[in-house]
């Protein structure tokens, strides 16, 4: 008896871009003649890969294509992919709110969706009546909510609420009490897309445990979309990685979290261009490049002590000079952001006549080995518009080595390698 | 391999067998059917002062304005019965078959948001409609009732009292039928193309017309236009309902078997093809 619980076969999902009218009712009448006569539905046939970056020649995309994985029982998998990436569909898909075009998914146990918190409430009712309400949308019975009535208003901590129509509550309150209503599901499978984006840190963290205790502690199955890194590490014991409608990999989170972030374009080279930003009427970024020490030749590759130089290059469009406002993002493989640094910061402002390279020298690189990935960002000096914003364009790698220190340094000890001065104390406060 | 003998709860797949109707899924979801038709309820009355009582106001002024157009202006014959009477009997089946069928015709995408979130059987909406629907006639009748009792005590009209009511939630039944069938059938339809939207509207009204609410059947015998009166299946239905309530009415055999056979014909198909609709339509909505 395996313990396979949720089996998805050549899964595939096709959509047809653009508007629905006189075009659209052609090609159903056409699909409507073939399948009457027996034969395929002739739009199957054609169809193109999901990247929303590039013109298609077809009106019908592949969101999906062609999906094979199993979940077994009580892994808590995570979803992951750039926008686009067909996880949406896929996780809509497997909560039936929509059928897919080929293939087929086969569950053991019920499933219970979060896609969305608080689906159904309304805003009149009280917090009671919309926990019965929403419990029962998510599939569970009246006697099944009573039972855990006390259980959710505690959870979500809004006691003293729960006779006042919802549409008083803070919005925060709101997320709590939908949040609380789903996670006492006495559902096998659990469908959770992200939604803990809302609600303070603290109930955030409450969300993750809840879910860290439904998969780990009553052996329930979790599946979990996000773009945080830091929540899926955390959470999910595995993952699957989705690009344009395809399965790139499904393994241990530990390897795919990297992955993730080398899907960014050629981020892992020295110098990346960027493909023309057409929609930038200020500017826009053209390329960055890394370099090391201080050479000439670009390089990505460094060692504790080194310094670092961001060089990129700001393209001017817009006619008048414009004030900018730039600033350079680090952040590790895994997703969590060590620095946002900002040219004002560093007492740097700059009008923008024309086209500009810039230089940002970061001396003394102390992170520990691994990969680090630089995100850019240019805007108005109030950072209230973007002009240009590229995530995760480059990377570099710092390696073992370099005059520092010569012990090993493993990855779970430390993010930053500080040597601060030790002394003796000579009296004790 | 036991891939054979395994079994699975749930099985996804593209297309579902034409009479698969998931009636089961419906059967266990049947606390959120009591559920939204509360909400309904709830929700329609928060902050207001009548509440309820805002029910007898519509029907009222309705019957009112059905007595002075058609009774003293067109001086059009209401048998026997009392013309306020009359009217209101009409009025009252006439709004309950029309509130089922227009809510439930726009069953997908008034309710895109929750569809769009979260599996549940999506039959269970429209049912839910209906029995709300149900429970607002029952306090209609109480106004009709009172209607009589004022058409007795002021306009000396002998109060009808007969075992004929029995037979009063049969035929509330079969218009409920036939207003869901049409209803989703419509919904279904509607989901990709709009254009039937724009229709419903104002076929409803037009309908009124060709169903005997505000003349009796009797009237229209031998006149020309009669056969597309009775063609209309909702005609044998509303002279039932008239002639158990207040004893005004024609009933045939045929009338009723007719009636009846449509409405399942119609609850079939609407069911089969809502059933089809409702696994894509959010794609399309």
């Amino acid at each position: 008896m395996s313990n396979i619980v949720i089996k998805v076969e050549n899964l595939s999902k096709q959509y047809r871009l653009g508007d629905i009218g006189t075009g659209s009712l052609a090609h159903d009448i056409n699909r409507w003649w073939h399948t009457i006569r027996g034969k395929e539905d002739p739009y199957l046939k054609i169809g193109e890969s999901n990247d929303r970056t590039k013109t298609g020649n077809s009106e019908y995309v592949w969101s999906l294509k062609d999906i094979n994985f199993n979940i077994e029982q009580g892994d808590a998998v995570g979803i992951i992919g750039r926008n686009g990436a067909g996880k949406s569909t896929l996780l809509k898909i497997l909560s039936r709110v929509t059928a897919p075009t080929t293939g087929s998914i086969k569950v053991k146990g019920r499933v219970a969706s979060l896609l969305e918190v608080g689906t159904g409430f309304h805003p009149d009712l009280t917090g009671r009546e919309n926990i019965f309400l929403n419990g029962a949308i998510l599939g569970m019975r009246s006697n099944e909510i009573k039972r855990h009535f006390d259980a959710i208003v505690d959870f979500a901590g809004v006691e003293r609420y729960v006779d006042t129509p919802v549409k008083r509550y803070s919005s925060g309150m709101y997320v709590r009490l939908a949040f609380a209503v789903a996670a006492h599901l006495e559902s096998e499978i659990l469908i959770v897309d992200e939604v803990l984006a809302v609600g303070d840190a603290e109930f955030q963290k409450k969300c993750l445990g809840k879910m860290d205790e439904v998969s780990k502690g009553e052996g329930r199955t979790v599946l979990f979309v996000s773009h945080n890194m830091g929540s899926i590490n955390q959470l999910c014991n595995k993952a699957v990685l989705l690009n344009n409608g395809n399965i790139l990999d499904y393994d241990k989170t530990s390897t795919i979290t990297p992955k993730y972030f080398g899907l960014s374009n050629d981020s892992n080279s020295v110098s990346v261009h960027f493909r023309k930003n057409d929609k930038a009427n200020t500017c826009f970024f053209e390329c960055v490049k890394l370099f090391k020490n201080g050479s000439k030749e670009p390089n990505r590759e460094l060692s504790l002590g080194d310094s670092l130089t961001v060089q990129f290059k700001i393209n001017k469009v817009a006619n008048s000079p414009v004030k900018i406002r730039a600033s350079v993002e680090l952040k590790t493989a895994e997703g969590l952001k060590i620095a946002n640094m900002i040219d004002d910061d560093s007492k740097f402002s700059y009008t923008l006549n024309k086209t500009t390279v810039f230089e940002v020298y970061l001396p003394d690189i102390r992170l520990y080995p691994g990969t680090y990935f630089i995100s850019l960002y240019v805007g108005d000096t109030s950072s209230t518009e973007t002009y240009d914003y590229r995530e995760d364009c480059i990377s570099f790698e710092v390696v073992d080595g370099g005059t520092l220190t010569t012990r090993p340094l493993p990855k779970n000890a430390g993010i930053l390698f500080l040597t601060p001065r030790w002394n003796i104390a000579d009296y004790e406060n | 391999m036991s891939a054979i003998t395994e079994k699975w709860d749930i099985e996804i797949k593209p297309k579902s067998k034409l009479l698969d109707l998931h009636l089961r899924d419906v059967w266990h979801y049947r606390d959120l059917m009591w559920l939204f038709v509360r909400r309904d309820f709830v929700a329609q009355y928060k902050q207001t002062v009548l509440g309820p009582v805002w029910h007898f106001i519509q029907p009222m002024l309705t019957s009112i304005m059905f007595l002075i157009v058609f009774s003293k202006i067109a001086h059009i014959s209401t048998d026997h019965a009392d013309p306020i009477v009359f009217y209101m009997c009409g009025n009252i089946i006439w709004t309950y078959f029309s509130s089922c069928l227009t809510n439930t015709s726009n069953t997908f995408t008034a309710n895109a948001s929750i569809f769009g979130k979260v599996y549940f059987p999506r039959l269970v909406l429209p049912l839910s409609i209906v029995i709300s629907n149900v429970v607002k006639f029952g306090i209609s009748i109480i106004l009709l009732l009172a209607t009589m009792a004022y058409s007795t005590i002021v306009n000396g009209y002998p109060f009808y009292i007969s075992w004929h009511w029995i037979f009063i939630p049969l035929l509330v039944g079969m218009m409920a039928g036939i207003g869901l069938g049409a209803g989703i059938i419509i919904s279904a339809l509607t989901t990709k193309y709009r254009d039937f939207t724009v229709l419903i509207g104002f076929a409803v009204q037009l309908l009124m017309y060709i169903t005997p609410i505000v003349y009796p059947l009797s009237y229209l015998s031998g006149k020309k236009y009669g056969v597309i009166v009775e063609l209309n299946p909702l005609t044998y239905i509303v002279e039932a309902f008239k002639y158990c309530m207040i004893g005004q009415g024609t009933v045939t055999l045929n009338g009723m078997l007719y009636s009846i056979i449509l409405m399942f014909v119609m609850l079939f198909f609407g069911t089969v093809i809502f059933t089809k609709v409702e696994k894509t339509f959010m794609d399309t909505v």
